[in-house]
This record gives C-alpha cells, sequence and structure tokens, in this order.
C-alpha cells in the first residue's frame, strides 16, 4: 500500500506543478485583458496582444492538463470539485471563449474601437474573477456526502471568494503589467512601470488580507500554521514574501527590465505554497484527501509513464517557442 | 423557458449544443493542418509561389478556425466533471488517462508549434517552419486518436474491471485503448475530416473559378479539392459500411434503430430507404423498403435472420427516430460527395475542370456537405448507443452530476446566447476571408496593422516612443 501512497503524492505535486504553470503562464496573458481597459490606444493594443498572439493557446492548455489530468488522477476529487464549482466553472468558461477569439476576431472587424477589444477585456476578467472566486469555494470547505457534492448551486459566493476573486485579478494584473515592461518599449513600457507600483501594494495587501482570513475559516488550517513544531516550516513562507516584495520594491525603482516579472512570479510561487501548505494532504479540504480521491494504482501508473517522458518534452518545445519570440515586441516589424 | 424539463435532460441538451458547435472545428482543422502541410512541401519541393499564396490564404482561415476550436474544447473538458460528475468519478480511471495522453501527445504539441506555424516563418527558416506545420498536422491527428479511442472504449468497452468503490479500472491498457470499435471510427472520422475540408477548399476554389476560370490559385486548390473527393468518398463508403459491420457485431440495437429494424426478420430483413419511425407504436409508417436488401448488406445474404428491437427490452431502445433519419442524412452526403467526385473527374478527362460551370456549382454547394455529414453521423452513433454512456453497462440517467434544474438551464441558456454571438462573428469573418480569391504576394496572419498598411508605420513607432 506504501506504492500506492506514494504514487498519489507525486500525482498530487504533478496536478499542482500543472495548475500552478497555468495561473503563472495564462495569469500574464489574462492580465492583458485586465489592463485593457487602461490602454485605450489602438497601437498599444496592438502592440500587448502581439506579445502574447504566439504563446497564449500553450498557455491556456495547461488549464485542461490541470482538469482532464485530475479526473484522470482523482476522479472523485474532480467529481465533487467540479459541481461545487459549478457557476464560477461556467463563467469562466464563457470568459475564456470571448477572449480566445479575440486574438484572431480582433483583427478582422473594422473600426478605431473593436467590440472584440471589450470581449478580451470582459473575458479576462470574468475567467481571472471565476477562478479566484473558484479558489476561494475550495479553501471554504465544500459539502460532501458519499461520493457525492452534497451543497446547494450558490455554496461557492461568499464574502471570502469574492475576496480571493478580487486578488487573483489584481495578481495577475501585476504579473502583465510586469511581463509589459519586459516586452515592451517607450510611452507603454513607462505607463507598465508605474502600473507596476500601484499593483505591487495591492497585490501585497490582497495576500496579507487572504492570509489572517484563511486561518478563521477552519481551525485546521490555524492549527497547520501556527501550532508547534510545524511554524518551522511554516514561518520561513511569510518571511520569504517580505524578501520577495522589498526586491520587487528595488526592481522597480531601479527600473529592472526583467526582474519585476519573475519577482512577481517567485510572490506566486510563495502564495501558491501557502495554499499547499493550508491544504496538504487534502484535495477536497477536510473531507477527501489525495489518498481516498486517487485512481486506482495501475491508472496513475499508466500514466506516469507518459508524464515522465513527455512533460520535460513539453517543457523543451515551449521555452523553444518562447526562445522564439524573444524580445521587444516592436509595432511594424513584430513578427517578420 | 425550462419548465418540466429535468437536469438530466437539461444536461444532454447543454452537452449535445456544445458538442455540436465544438465537432465541426477539430473535423476542419484535421483536414486543413495536414492540407496546409502538404502546401508548403510543395512550395519548398517545387518553388512555385502559387503554393506559398495558397498556405497563406488558407492559414488565416485556419488560425481563426483552431482558435474557435480551442476554446469549444476547453468547455468539452469541464463539462465531463461539471455536468456528468458520475461518469467523471466511475469512468475516470480508464478514459481519464486516454485523455490526459491527447492533452500531452496532440494538444500541447499543436499549441507549442501553432505560433511558429502563424507567425514565424521570418524568423525561424524554412526548415523548422515546415517541420513546426508538421508538427500541428501531426498533433490534430494524435489527437483524433486519443479522443476517437475514448470515445470507442464507452461504445465497445473492454478489457476493464469495477472495483469496490464501482469505479471502471483498467484490467488491459492494449484492449482498453484499442477496443473492437476503435480502428473503425478511427478511419472513419479522419477520412470524414479530409473530405470536409477537401469540400470547403473545392466550394472556395469553385466560387472563385466562377468569376474567373484562370486565376492560378483557385484552379489548383480545386484541383487538389476534387482529385480528394474523388480518391476519398468511395473509400469512405467502404469504410463507413465495415464500420457498421462492426456495430451490428458491438452494438446491434443501435443498427437496428439505424435501420428501424424494430420488428425481428427471421428470413432476411428489408432495406428501408424512407419511413416514419414511430417509436410508441414501435413500427416505421410508410416504409418504402427494398425486400432483403438490408440483409444482403449486412449480412451478405439476402436470407440472413436479423433480430429487431423486439428482442431488446423497451427501456434499452435508443430514439430510432433521430438515429433513423441522422444516418440517412450522413448516408445521403456521403453518395452526394461520391457523385462529385465522378463528376469532376469526368470533366478531368474531358478537359474541361476549370470550364464547366454545372460542376463548379455543385462543389459550391457540397462546400457544407462535409459539415452536416460529420453531425449526422455523430449523432448516429450517439443517439443510437442511448441509453448509456458506457455501453451496456452505465446508463446516461445514472451518470449526470446532482445539479438543480435551474442551475443547467442557465447555464445552457447562456452556451446558447454565447455561442450564437461568437460563432455567428466566426462564421462571418471566415466567409469574408473565403470570399477574397488568394492573389499573388498573399500576406500571413495579420500581427500589427501597420504590417499591412506600411504608411504609417513611423507616425505608430512615434506614439508608442
Amino acid at each position: 500500500m506504501s506504492g500506492a501512497i506514494d504514487l498519489a503524492t507525486i500525482w498530487a505535486f504533478i496536478i499542482a506543478f500543472a495548475v500552478f504553470v497555468y495561473v503563472v503562464m495564462d495569469g500574464f496573458d489574462l492580465g492583458l485583458g485586465i489592463l485593457f481597459p487602461l490602454f485605450p490606444a489602438k497601437a498599444d493594443r496592438d502592440i500587448i496582444m502581439n506579445s502574447v498572439a504566439p504563446v497564449w493557446d500553450g498557455n491556456e492548455t495547461w488549464l485542461v492538463l490541470g482538469g482532464g489530468g485530475m479526473m484522470a488522477a482523482f476522479p472523485l476529487a474532480y467529481a465533487v470539485l467540479m459541481p461545487a464549482l459549478y457557476a464560477p466553472l461556467i463563467a469562466m468558461l464563457i470568459g475564456l471563449i470571448f477572449r480566445g477569439v479575440a486574438f484572431e476576431f480582433r483583427w478582422r472587424a473594422q473600426g478605431e474601437r473593436n467590440r472584440w477589444d471589450l470581449a478580451f477585456a470582459g473575458g479576462s476578467w470574468l475567467a481571472a474573477l471565476a477562478q479566484g472566486i473558484a479558489l476561494g469555494a475550495i479553501l471554504q470547505g465544500i459539502h460532501v456526502e458519499g461520493r457525492h457534492y452534497a451543497g446547494g448551486w450558490w455554496d461557492w459566493l461568499t464574502p471570502f471568494s469574492i475576496l480571493t476573486g478580487v486578488s487573483l485579478v489584481v495578481g495577475y494584473a501585476l504579473l502583465g503589467a510586469t511581463w509589459l515592461v519586459l516586452k515592451t518599449e517607450g510611452l507603454l513600457r513607462e505607463r507598465a512601470y508605474h502600473l507596476c507600483w500601484y499593483l505591487l501594494f495591492a497585490m501585497l495587501a490582497a495576500i496579507g488580507t487572504v492570509s489572517i482570513a484563511t486561518p478563521f475559516l477552519h481551525i485546521q488550517y490555524a492549527q497547520r500554521w501556527f501550532t508547534w513544531p510545524n511554524v518551522v516550516l511554516t514561518a520561513p513562507v511569510p518571511i520569504a514574501v517580505a524578501a520577495v516584495a522589498v526586491a520587487l520594491l528595488r526592481a522597480l525603482a531601479n527600473k529592472q527590465d526583467s526582474q519585476p516579472f519573475y519577482l512577481v512570479l517567485a510572490l506566486f510561487a510563495l502564495s501558491y505554497a501557502g495554499l499547499g501548505i493550508s491544504m496538504y494532504p487534502y484535495i477536497v479540504p477536510q473531507s477527501i484527501t489525495i489518498w481516498q480521491a486517487a485512481a486506482p494504482q495501475n491508472s496513475q501508473l499508466f500514466m506516469i509513464v507518459g508524464v515522465a517522458i513527455l512533460i520535460p518534452l513539453i517543457l523543451g518545445y515551449t521555452a523553444w517557442a518562447y526562445w522564439v519570440f524573444r524580445g521587444k515586441v516592436r509595432p511594424g516589424h513584430g513578427y517578420h | 423557458m425550462f419548465d418540466g424539463l429535468d437536469a438530466v435532460t437539461l444536461a444532454r441538451a447543454q452537452f449535445a449544443f456544445t458538442m455540436s458547435f465544438h465537432i465541426v472545428f477539430p473535423a476542419f482543422s484535421i483536414g486543413l493542418a495536414s492540407y496546409l502541410a502538404v502546401l508548403e512541401a510543395r512550395w519548398l519541393i517545387t518553388g512555385r509561389e502559387v503554393f506559398l499564396n495558397l498556405f497563406n490564404y488558407w492559414l488565416k482561415i485556419f488560425a481563426i478556425g483552431f482558435g474557435m476550436g480551442v476554446v469549444s474544447g476547453i468547455v468539452m473538458s469541464y463539462q465531463f466533471g461539471t455536468n456528468w460528475s458520475v461518469f467523471a468519478d466511475r469512468t475516470g480511471p480508464v478514459i481519464g488517462p486516454l485523455m490526459a495522453y491527447e492533452v500531452l501527445t496532440a494538444f500541447f504539441l499543436e499549441a507549442g508549434f501553432l505560433g511558429v506555424m502563424l507567425f514565424g516563418l521570418n524568423r525561424v527558416g524554412l526548415k523548422l517552419h515546415f517541420f513546426a506545420t508538421l508538427m500541428v498536422a501531426i498533433g490534430t491527428l494524435i489527437s483524433a486518436f486519443w479522443i476517437l479511442s475514448a470515445n470507442s472504449w464507452m461504445q465497445t468497452p473492454q478489457g476493464y474491471a469495477v472495483n469496490a468503490e464501482g469505479q471502471f479500472v483498467a484490467a488491459d491498457w492494449l484492449k482498453v485503448i484499442f477496443n473492437p470499435s476503435f480502428p473503425y471510427r478511427l478511419v472513419h472520422m479522419v477520412l470524414a475530416a479530409y473530405l470536409t475540408t477537401a469540400l470547403v477548399v473545392g466550394a472556395v476554389g469553385a466560387f472563385h473559378l466562377l468569376r474567373d476560370q484562370h486565376l492560378a490559385g483557385p484552379r489548383v486548390m480545386f484541383s487538389m479539392a476534387m482529385w480528394m473527393a474523388t480518391l476519398v468518398a468511395p473509400i469512405q463508403i467502404l469504410a463507413g459500411d465495415q464500420h457498421g459491420l462492426n456495430t451490428l457485431e458491438y452494438q446491434p440495437a443501435k443498427i437496428m434503430g439505424m435501420e428501424g429494424h424494430y420488428q425481428s426478420h427471421p428470413d432476411g430483413a428489408p432495406l428501408i430507404l424512407f419511413g416514419v419511425p414511430d417509436q410508441k407504436a414501435g413500427e416505421v409508417k410508410y416504409a418504402l423498403e427494398i425486400p432483403r436488401m438490408g440483409s444482403l448488406i449486412l449480412k451478405h445474404s439476402p436470407y440472413a435472420p436479423m433480430a429487431g428491437l423486439d428482442t431488446v427490452p423497451r427501456e434499452n431502445w435508443p430514439p430510432v427516430p433521430i438515429t433513423f433519419w441522422s444516418f440517412r442524412i450522413m448516408v445521403g452526403m456521403g453518395f452526394l460527395m461520391f457523385g462529385l467526385g465522378l463528376f469532376s473527374l469526368w470533366c478531368r478527362w474531358r478537359g474541361t475542370l476549370f470550364q464547366s460551370r454545372l460542376l463548379h456549382v455543385f462543389a459550391m454547394l457540397m462546400g457544407p456537405a462535409g459539415f452536416i455529414a460529420v453531425l449526422a453521423g455523430w449523432i448516429t452513433t450517439e443517439t443510437g448507443r442511448q441509453p448509456f454512456t458506457v455501453y451496456g453497462v452505465l446508463r446516461t440517467a445514472e451518470s449526470a452530476s446532482p445539479l438543480a434544474a435551474p442551475a443547467v438551464g442557465s447555464s445552457l441558456l447562456a452556451f446558447v446566447i454565447v455561442y450564437f454571438i461568437v460563432y455567428a462573428a466566426g462564421l462571418t469573418y471566415l466567409l469574408r476571408l473565403m470570399a477574397q480569391p488568394p492573389h499573388p504576394g498573399e500576406a500571413g496572419p495579420p500581427k500589427d496593422v501597420p504590417a499591412r498598411a506600411a504608411g504609417i508605420t513611423p507616425a505608430v513607432e512615434g506614439i508608442a516612443r
């Protein structure tokens, strides 16, 4: 049985990795959509779109891996979480439809301010907010009976889930702004810098508020974080967040080009690790553990062979695609 | 507006609606990705500019179609959990890995190389660019492999056991993947995708030839498309026949539904050409039939006995009126394609391939025929396996999520509204692109406006700095 336990843990890390890669990769391109209303000029918007046009599709594929992988490796968790998050997930899917088609459609519609710009911004807002709300709804706990979700279809909506929803919008916007610093030049880059300051403070406030609110949700969360000897392992997380925040402020003050983006990635990684510390070993908090949800061993084994070979390959050619489109995006000579 | 409908019916309506809108795009992308690879290869080999123009022309159309396929596909991958959670819990250990392999081997490959294929020709060089195009094309085929394997396992489940939690678990992965109906379904679907694309390409070529017979691009694409129809339509009819024989062996009730065989025929079944299936009465009214022809086609003997739905408990009947008619629509489209192929061959032999207005009008009208056939075929196979999600083992009614009807009704309404907005716009843009003939120096997908209207570039750069 110990073999099965190890396999379930490995799979929990694989799914967590897929979701994290999704969050940071689609995070910055959703962030661009969130920031879209602040860049009304068509020339700016063209550059912003072009900075992600060749890679957004790959970024979004990690979401399919997170969802599909969960169905395969933890079918019970998938079967409980998806109905519990019904409304936010449908909203997310609809948001992703609007912003996804906008990448091609906005070049096909005529006019200075076309409605697909609106679809791109609105879809990005909706998707980001819905993802954050879904996260909050998972953290606050889900009513499970037997192998089924047993709550109502508005259970996800609480002040806490709204808080996590708004927090994720802020976080994605900050990622997007630092991406623009990295990928653009001139006035556009200056404005992105400027936004980074506001968004960084907003994000630090969001991280702080969510961190304070989480232990009040369940006594288990508080015990996980504040009891001895757990503190030895948990205390470094907020300390590291503070250190990264200081480094970010310095990077912004020094007008660094790529550092802000990577430091925000680190901020996301730390926040994500914090979530992991709160949730582990539950996949549906306080009701289903990763071992209870795990698919039979031969399903997890069958897939792990593929994962071991294919994920490095995928990371390799994804990195190559980013490398091909490296550097600043310039109007007129962007991609040719 | 959804009064009186239960949550399961609404969830089925939502799945059918979102699936129908989704499937037409992969069907088109599979064929078009391969076509683009062929065009680029011919350009690289011959150096003739017409192939590059055609490549860039269809690449713009591919970009739109692919994007719409991706976003509607993400909806599908989450719907198993949101609306069919019991199904997901119970079949996840078997079909989950197949879909995970689809993501790992196909979706990432397509998405990873799509950016280079669309925007990278002048960044990576000709050979690497062709490699990217090939990877996208191969990705679409690998995707078809896994998703059709998963679907086929639901139709003809093999190689599984059931564990204490009631979940299906794989006893033999090779038997799961290569289940009995999979090879037939894979061949039938990939050929359908190639035919669908060929008919669209042919229709666009014909449309421009009707205006000007001398355009180089439309001549090349029309000729290529008509070769495809000529060669593949008859192969597809044979493949469909073989698929049907496989279905007769493993899902006989589906064949009874397709044929309208409510009654058993101990000494040779007729082929019902048309009629009005009456599910309540259990008979096909006003049937126009050819005696013993059904047995001849399905059993290759006019006197072979054939069982009807009267041997199947009523609660296991498929909805015959839908299965019966969608099957006839698919077959009708298939024979029209065959006819188009033959007619084009005749014109080609006579030397009037680019002159025959009748052929061009016929080809134009056949533009949507592939999509119609694909939809009708999927409706046939998916209604024909009802009332089961895993054939004979897990009933559709037992597969759904514990959701309230208003929740599912609201999401269905939202999808209907969103899809009609998005798909109407997408179709408009696609048709607008197709209405322009490919011309010399055809540009690839748009990157930004200055690239298309070079005159305003300095001004825009000035703003950005």
